[in-house]
C-alpha cells in the first residue's frame, strides 16, 4: 500500500474536528478499516467519503453507532438494488422495440 | 423571492417551543438527509428548506425578527431605519405608503440574497453536485472528450469507451466549495445514453437482425453485414433456418476501461421470402413443392 493512499487518523480527526475515539468506534463496528504502518493509524483515502458520511449522520442526525451500522448496511443494499434496476432497465431496452 | 413559511416547512405552529422546533427538525432531517436519500433531488431540496427553517427558528433572536419582519428578517435593522425615514417623508409629503411598499423597497435592495447559514466548527467537504449527460451510443464506442460547464467553470473530461447507460462517474473536487476550508465536493455525472442505431446493447454485447433472402438461406453464400464500426463478410451455410443466431466474436461494444477488449455481436437471420412472384417463378415453386 502506497503511503499516498492513506491518511492518518490524527490528520483526519483534526480536519473534521472529531475525536479519535469516534474513528476507533467505527472500526469496532467494522464500518471502516484501519491500517497501521510504523505505529501510526491510517485509513485508506478511498474511505474518506464514507467516513465523512458517517460523521454527518452521527453528528447532524444524532444517529448512534448501532444506528449507523444498520443505516449503512441498508444504504449498501439500496445502492446494490439501484445498480440492479439500472442493469434491468438496460436489458429491457433490448426488447422495447419488439 | 417567494416567501417561505418556516413554520410550515417544519410542520409546527407559531407557538412551538424550542424543544418542538428541535424535535420537528430532527425528525424531518432524518427523513430527507441527502446521505439517506442518494440521488434524490426532491429530498435534497426539502433538506435545504428544513435546514434553513431550523437555522432561523432555532435561534431565539432570529426567530423574533422572522416573526416580526417575515422574509426580510435579516434586514430588520435597516428595515426599521428605512421605515422611520419613510414615515418622516410620509409626514412631510403626506404621501401614501403601505407596508407592501416597504417590502418592495427591501425586496429591491436586498432581494435574491440567500439567508446566512450557521457555521460549523468542523471542516467539511463541499456539496456534491449531480449532473446528467446525454450521449448517443456511437459517442461511447470510443474514448470521448467533452468540455462541461459547471458553475461557470469549464471542465474537460474524458469519457471512457464502453460506459453504460445510467452509469455514474465521479470528477473529484468539482462540486461545491468546502465548508470552513474543507475540501471541495465532487461532481457526479450520470450518463443517459440514447440508442438510435439498429444494434441493441446489453453491457458489452450487441444484438442485431439481418435480413436473409430465400435463395442464400437455401443454397448458402456470402453476405455483407453491418457491424458497429464497419462491414464484415459472412459466409452463410446452406439450409440456414429463419431465426438462426451467429456470434461474431469481438465485434461487440468496447469493454469499460479494458482497452482493446470488446464484447460480441450476435446476429439473428430473418428470412425474407420473395413477393410479387412471376408466373414462371410460381410454376418453378410448384415443381419444387412436388419434389418434396
Amino acid at each position: 500500500m502506497e503511503v499516498t493512499d492513506l491518511i492518518s487518523i490524527k490528520t483526519l480527526c483534526t480536519h473534521y474536528n472529531v475525536p479519535p475515539t469516534f474513528i476507533n468506534e467505527l472500526q469496532d463496528y467494522e464500518l471502516i478499516e484501519i491500517v497501521v504502518s510504523d505505529n501510526v493509524n491510517y485509513i485508506k483515502t478511498a474511505q474518506i467519503n464514507e467516513v465523512e458520511k458517517m460523521i454527518r449522520l452521527h453528528y447532524d442526525l444524532n444517529i448512534n453507532l448501532e444506528g449507523l451500522d444498520a443505516v449503512y448496511n441498508l444504504l449498501q443494499r439500496v445502492e446494490n438494488l439501484q445498480n440492479e434496476v439500472t442493469t434491468l432497465h438496460n436489458k429491457l431496452r433490448l426488447y422495447e422495440d419488439l | 423571492m417567494a416567501f417561505i413559511d418556516y413554520y410550515k416547512v417544519l410542520g409546527i405552529p407559531k407557538t412551538a417551543t424550542e424543544k418542538d422546533i428541535k424535535k420537528a427538525y430532527r425528525k424531518l432531517a432524518r427523513k430527507y438527509h441527502p446521505d439517506l436519500n442518494p440521488n434524490d433531488k426532491v429530498a435534497e431540496k426539502k433538506f435545504k428548506e428544513i435546514n434553513e427553517a431550523n437555522e432561523v427558528l432555532s435561534n431565539a433572536e432570529n426567530r423574533k425578527k422572522y416573526d416580526t419582519y417575515g422574509e426580510h428578517w435579516q434586514n430588520a435593522e435597516a428595515y426599521e431605519q428605512a421605515k422611520q425615514q419613510q414615515q418622516r417623508t410620509y409626514q412631510r409629503q403626506s404621501g401614501n405608503y403601505s407596508e407592501k411598499d416597504f417590502e418592495d423597497i427591501f425586496g429591491n435592495m436586498f432581494g435574491g440574497q440567500d439567508f446566512g447559514r450557521g457555521q460549523r466548527s468542523a471542516r467539511f467537504k463541499g456539496q456534491d453536485f449531480n449532473a446528467e449527460l446525454q450521449l448517443e451510443l456511437k459517442d461511447v464506442y470510443q474514448d470521448h472528450k467533452r468540455t462541461l460547464t459547471v458553475n461557470n467553470k469549464n471542465i474537460r473530461i474524458t469519457i471512457p469507451a464502453g460506459v453504460e447507460n445510467g452509469q455514474t462517474i465521479k470528477i473529484k473536487g468539482h462540486g461545491g466549495k468546502g465548508v470552513n476550508g474543507g475540501p471541495n465536493g465532487d461532481l457526479y455525472i450520470q450518463f443517459a445514453i440514447k440508442n438510435h442505431s439498429k444494434f441493441k446493447r446489453d453491457k458489452d454485447n450487441l444484438y442485431t437482425n439481418v435480413d436473409l433472402d430465400l435463395y442464400t438461406a437455401m443454397l448458402g453464400g456470402d453476405l455483407m453485414v453491418d457491424t458497429f464500426n464497419g462491414k464484415v463478410k459472412l459466409t452463410i451455410k446452406p439450409e440456414t433456418q429463419n431465426g438462426t443466431k451467429v456470434k461474431l466474436k469481438g465485434k461487440g461494444f468496447p469493454k469499460y476501461k479494458k482497452e482493446g477488449q470488446f464484447g460480441d455481436l450476435y446476429i439473428t437471420y430473418q428470412l425474407k421470402t420473395p413477393t410479387k412472384l412471376t408466373e414462371k417463378e410460381k410454376e418453378l415453386f410448384k415443381q419444387l413443392q412436388k419434389l418434396r
